[in-house]
């Protein structure tokens, strides 16, 4: 399935790039990971949490929504 | 409760004070309102390893950060007898001493706002997606973690 993955701040930092589309056909958002740690290898080292269709989710969740967006510690207010 | 669509929280650049006033002003028709409660956010100026913040850049997940502003004000309404309650949120570079966050609350009565402001600003620093870039007067940068 065809994803849209989003990068926000030091995440972006690391990607170099804010939004791409990316063809992927496995099932949980850890190895959605792995593809993305083998792409990005810094982004390894960085701390965040994934939303999926803007909804936080765990590592072991199952992808099934178009839009994934990798989060950097919130920093509102 | 009608469910609406979120509203766009986000302002570029910082809060005025002259909104904020206004913001003040245009509750006085509101006669069955007895207490307001403010919470103003405001950069500050820390001095890290020897250099100072002089401002930060917002950015942020627009849209999952203006649904989960959405889910904190049904939240509070649910939670707390408020008449009316305004959140803004500054987007872009606020400098040190400007206002990025602006939290209104309004109630008949003064024991309701304490306690829903402080719900609803813990609520903003925990779930809400925005990131915040600190810049240095050498122009070099960190980005900021809520604490």
């Amino acid at each position: 399935m065809l994803l849209t993955i989003k990068y926000f701040g030091l995440i972006a930092e690391v990607t170099q790039i804010s939004e791409e589309t990316l063809e992927f056909s496995g099932k949980q958002i850890s190895e959605l990971l792995t593809l993305l740690y083998a792409k990005y290898e810094a982004l390894k080292t960085k701390d965040f949490q994934v939303a999926q269709n803007q909804e936080l989710v765990a590592t072991d969740a199952l992808v099934n929504g178009q839009e994934i967006a990798l989060l950097p510690p919130f920093a509102g207010g | 409760m009608e469910t609406k669509k979120p509203k766009n929280v986000f302002q570029e650049g910082a809060i005025t004070s002259d909104f904020i006033g206004n913001s003040i002003y245009k509750h006085q028709t509101k006669t069955s309102i007895g207490a307001h409660n403010i919470f103003l956010g405001q950069v500050r100026a820390d001095e890290i390893d020897g250099k100072t913040v002089s401002a930060i850049e917002y950015t942020a997940y627009e849209d999952m950060a203006n649904q989960k502003f959405h889910d904190i004000r049904e939240s509070a309404f649910e939670k707390f007898d408020l008449t009316c309650m305004h959140i803004y949120h500054s987007l872009g570079t606020v400098k040190a001493g400007e206002i990025c966050l602006f939290v209104f609350v309004s109630s008949p009565r003064r024991k309701v706002v304490f306690e829903a402001l402080e719900y609803i600003v813990e609520a903003i620093k925990a779930d809400v997606p925005v990131f915040g870039k600190e810049i240095f007067e050498d122009h070099s940068h960190q980005w900021k973690l809520n604490t």
